[in-house]
């Protein structure tokens, strides 16, 4: 029984880092937001399991919290400012696909071999847990700066705030408090995410944060 | 007396593989057929073709040399080799302690060697074109197979896929994400190594984009049927591949009764039967991708494989 329970665990914090990857496959605007409620349903699942091995039930609470706001809110909130903002829907990796990969599997490596050795004398859960969502963060940075598009940005700082919730359920839970309002947050931010890509639209016809540099003035 | 009794397994399975190969690529094409709503060639079909094409001459180009003559016996003679390896209905095969998963990759390879050898033999920009896809798609298939085989001989402790098949049966796999990412990254390699459908056309010799075909193009009379059979030999072998490795239940172990040889011979037929269904499914199901996306394909499953091993790793380090 707790072998299964490890087991499933495992499965659930793998395949958390195995849809970071595949939001760094997507080349389409769609696309990548399903795959963001993918990931944030994972999250949810993983929670939820974290919960019911740790006899943590507050935990529950956070799941609810991330299924309803992160796989179902703000996909469809995403979802209606793309087409209302009309941006042509494929995006601009700044390498190539491959390339980007490349990098998120060194990444992976990277969190596992730091996160292995300092974490030697914790249980075999928070370890792994703590790896992975140290490589989910990681990811989600990753993705962060190697797209053009505003919004896939947003999708990569999302998938962080998934990996900081993993780690957090991972060493023993966070408080509740912390929890609601850290979702609180996330909203406000998609909030003023939204305001600010309409601006950015209004004034550069495009979300390609590209357009931004040439006001940075000094060299061009 | 035990090993001239392995030795008959060893032989049998060897038969059944040569001798059920076109049968399944002919089942593939009639359930595909019958899926666009076409009656299809009868299942038996293949076996008519390569029939035929024993009995018809040779044509050789002139400036055609011993390379080009002798890669069909070879790409034949180690695909069998290769074929004879995997479990098909019992394990422990007399062959399998002189070669290992490893071998088997080794072999496809210089099968596939061979063969994009003899499409630059002739000269014609054709095959030319099919060699140089037909690397570009091994240089991402051939790793992303060998991580596949890393992260199954890292579980089981032995690149044996005798021992490999009986771990999977065992009570101790466990539910593991390592194991799903690896079977899904060998169905890609699978599929891009058959040529089949978002890969190539296996269908057709009249489409700029074909590979396979492109190389065997020159190729005529029994050249071409001991080509053909090859092919068909490979796919059935990595069916044999897949449901040894990650649905290895009903295998029969060496050792036990007729009975039970009888009855992995039956689930076996029921397993291919069944994966043959699936594939024609999924190839009817999607298009065929641009040859410049194919990198991105097997990208993706190299990744699968990489990342399976590393996940491995975290949960032994554990």
């Amino acid at each position: 029984m707790d072998r299964l329970a490890l087991d499933v665990a495992h499965l659930f914090a793998g395949g958390l880092v195995l849809v970071s990857f595949m939001l760094l496959y997507q080349d389409r605007m769609f696309g990548l937001l399903n795959m963001f409620a993918l990931h944030a349903f994972v999250v949810s699942l993983s929670v939820a399991w974290q919960a019911h091995i740790q006899l943590a039930p507050h935990l529950y609470i956070t799941a609810g919290i991330a299924l309803i706001v992160k796989a179902i809110i703000i996909p469809v909130a995403l979802h209606r400012i793309i087409v209302r903002l009309g941006i042509h829907r494929t995006i601009e990796t700044v390498g190539g696909i491959g390339q980007t990969m490349l990098a998120g599997i060194g990444l992976v490596a990277l969190s596992i071999m730091v996160m292995l050795p300092i974490t030697a004398q914790s249980g075999t859960l928070t370890r792994e847990d703590l790896a992975f969502s140290l490589a989910v963060i990681l990811l989600g940075l990753l993705m962060m700066i190697s797209r053009r598009n505003a919004v896939s940005q947003i999708i990569g700082f999302m998938s962080i705030e998934n990996g900081l919730i993993l780690a957090a359920t991972a060493a023993r839970g966070m408080p509740l408090v912390v929890e609601i309002s850290v979702a609180f947050s996330i909203i406000i931010a998609l909030i003023v995410v939204g305001i600010f890509l309409f601006r950015i639209r209004e004034r550069f016809d495009s979300v390609d944060v590209h357009a931004l540099e040439q006001f940075r003035g000094g060299q061009p | 007396m035990a090993l001239i009794l392995d030795a008959l397994v060893q032989f049998a399975q060897l038969l059944l593989v040569l001798s059920i190969a076109p049968l399944l690529t002919g089942y593939v094409r009639k359930v595909k057929a019958h899926l666009l709503r076409r009656r299809g060639p009868p299942v038996l079909q293949p076996y008519r073709d390569l029939l035929k094409l024993i009995r018809k001459e040779v044509v050789l180009a002139h400036n055609a040399s011993w390379v080009f003559r002798v890669t069909p016996y070879i790409v034949f003679a180690t695909t069998l080799i290769a074929a004879a390896l995997v479990p098909t209905f019992a394990t422990g095969l007399v062959f399998s302690p002189a070669a290992d998963l490893i071998a088997i990759v080794a072999l496809l390879g210089s099968a596939r060697f061979f063969l994009a050898l003899a499409g630059l033999d002739i000269g014609t920009s054709f095959g030319g074109i099919g060699s140089s896809r037909e690397m570009m798609i091994a240089s991402l298939a051939e790793p992303a197979m060998l991580m596949i085989v890393f992260t199954l001989s890292l579980l089981a402790g032995s690149t044996q896929l005798s021992t490999v098949s009986t771990f999977m049966q065992g009570p101790e796999v466990g539910l593991r994400v390592s194991l799903g990412m690896s079977l899904v990254a060998l169905i890609m390699v699978a599929i891009a190594e058959n040529a089949r459908i978002p890969v190539d056309n296996p269908a057709t010799h009249l489409e700029l984009t074909m590979i396979h075909e492109a190389m065997i193009l020159e190729y005529s009379g029994r050249h071409l049927a001991v080509i053909e059979a090859a092919a068909a030999l490979k796919l059935l072998l990595y069916f044999s591949l897949i449901s040894c490795m990650f649905a290895p239940w009903g295998l029969a172990i060496a050792g036990q009764g007729f009975g039970a040889f009888a009855l992995g011979l039956g689930i076996y037929i029921a397993k291919l039967a069944v994966g043959g269904f699936m594939l024609a499914v999924f190839e009817t199901a999607v298009a065929k991708m641009r040859v410049f996306r194919v990198s991105d394909f097997l990208g993706a499953a190299l990744m699968l494989g990489l990342l399976a091993a590393m996940l491995l790793f975290v949960s032994r380090g554990a």
